[in-house]
């Protein structure tokens, strides 16, 4: 069973689908039980890092978490959860987060007025090292965006792929070991990222 | 690079896809969530579908359509039609949406925008507007004026005021619709989506017009639009999808070419 956590940090309903569609047996949960005892886990998240650290502290998922991923469970973060896995995010004036990856969370600061923040819709996915979860995928790529901030991991050695925005070029995949993370969004990025999502199912880290 | 998004619209009466120039004389085009599959694998970015007349009607929007779009395609999508509640936009996300765009009910009613991006954040909540060219400047400065309920009718509110204000309200994108362009094939309107796009930091979208690739160049370039909706060049097989694409790309348009 595949456990999407849900911490009411945004809509949940096309990591679902997504994994649905590739026949998987998913659960959206909340519970810590559930997590611990998922045989891979999704940590997906749209809004706020403050009022998200907030939900999971009060949900008691924040162990789970860190277990899970200790442990060597398949855990994949998306978009706000791939932020909120690093130490500090630059949102809401400042907000210590689970610090399970080393690095940062600034906000975009486009000097061209017509960069909008958010950043919305496909970019390229600049390949910086392989990784089986990118199989049969071609670099650059474009997947779909949703966010003002980026990760800015501490160790270049973390970066599976990088994509421009807005004067930065930014990771917007990471791995460790059992982790992999995406700062766009592959429930979201059409027959591609499903075939991300296919792979993240199949891998054995 | 951030590529440029193009939009097809799916105008929804009954559970069908139909095509109307202003609401008139509609023609069905076909089956929604076919639709939404053919355009999705020809390579489009996102998709709008709106029930056009729910709000006319006074009832909620079709969910179950609504989740048949979600299960059959994995790209954003956006619906729009009879919303004037959080109860209807949380149906809506939950079954699978990714944007909720609202238009006259929030000229109505302006907080829905507030209220809706505080609930599920600022990149749910679309502002669709209906600018129309107006001489009355004393009123509308930007020398467009918005209009409502399928342009039927006129509110006396500027256009770039009524962005501007709902951008600090917290729409998340803003769709510009031009009225006096819609269905004639002859480009967007440039003008007031440049306006707009200079006003807000905001995505904005144009809408309305689109007749060929040359004119989503001219939206994204001249006008300074984030993406373009294409609804009549595509559903009467004009052009597809990937033409426009191709054309945009060789035009230096950048565009998403993998899919």
């Amino acid at each position: 069973m595949i456990a999407i956590v849900d911490y009411n940090a945004g809509n949940l309903t096309s990591v679902k689908l997504a994994f649905q569609a590739l026949n998987c047996e998913v659960e959206v949960t909340q519970s810590p039980a559930t997590i611990l005892k998922a045989d891979r886990v999704i940590f997906p998240g749209v809004g706020a890092a403050g009022a998200s650290m907030r939900h999971l502290s009060e949900l008691k998922l924040i162990d789970p978490i860190r277990e899970v991923i200790d442990r060597g469970t398949p855990f994949l973060g998306i978009c706000l959860g791939t932020q909120i896995l690093f130490d500090f995010s630059e949102e809401d004036g400042g907000t210590p987060t689970l610090g399970l990856l080393p690095g940062r969370v600034p906000r975009f600061q486009p000097e061209n007025p017509f960069e909008k923040v958010p950043q919305i819709g496909w970019n390229q996915l600049k390949f910086a090292r392989t990784h089986p979860v990118l199989r049969g995928i071609a670099d650059m790529s474009e997947f779909y965006f949703v966010h003002s901030y980026y990760p800015a991991p501490k160790q270049d050695e973390i970066i599976i792929g990088t994509t421009s925005y807005a004067d930065v070029t930014f990771a917007s995949m990471v791995a460790v070991d059992n982790l992999v993370a995406t700062q766009f969004h592959p429930e979201k990025s059409g027959r591609i990222g499903l075939k991300l999502l296919e792979n993240f199912v199949q891998w054995t880290p | 690079m951030l590529t440029k998004r193009i939009i097809p619209c799916l105008d929804v009466i009954n559970n069908r896809v139909t095509k109307g120039v202003k609401f008139k004389n509609n023609i069905d085009l076909g089956d929604p969530v076919e639709m939404a599959i053919m355009y999705s694998n020809e390579g489009c970015d996102e998709l709008v579908v709106y029930d056009i007349t729910a709000s006319a009607e006074h009832r909620p929007i079709d969910i179950e359509m609504i989740r048949s779009v979600a299960r059959s395609i994995r790209i954003p999508f956006a619906v729009g039609g009879g919303i004037s509640t959080i109860e209807d936009m949380s149906r809506i996300l939950l079954a699978g949406a990714e944007k909720i765009s609202v238009n006259s009910l929030a000229v109505k009613n302006p907080s829905i925008i507030s209220e809706g991006a505080r609930a599920f954040g600022s990149q749910c909540i679309v502002l669709g507007m209906d600018p129309v060219k107006t001489d009355n400047l004393e009123q509308c400065p930007s020398g467009y004026e918005i209009t409502t309920r399928g342009y039927r009718e006129h509110t006396g509110i500027d256009a770039v005021d009524w962005a501007r204000r709902a951008e600090e309200l917290g729409a998340g994108e803003i769709v510009v619709n031009s009225v006096d362009a819609d269905g004639t094939r002859n480009g967007f309107e440039l003008t007031i989506t440049g306006l707009i796009a200079d006003a807000v930091s905001v995505p904005v979208v144009a809408s309305g017009g689109a007749g060929c690739a040359e004119h989503l160049r001219d939206a994204f370039s001249i006008a300074h639009a984030d993406a373009a909706i294409v609804a009549g060049i595509l559903h009467t097989g004009h052009t597809t999808i990937a033409q426009l694409k191709k054309e945009l790309h060789d035009a230096g348009v950048p565009v998403r070419m993998h899919w």
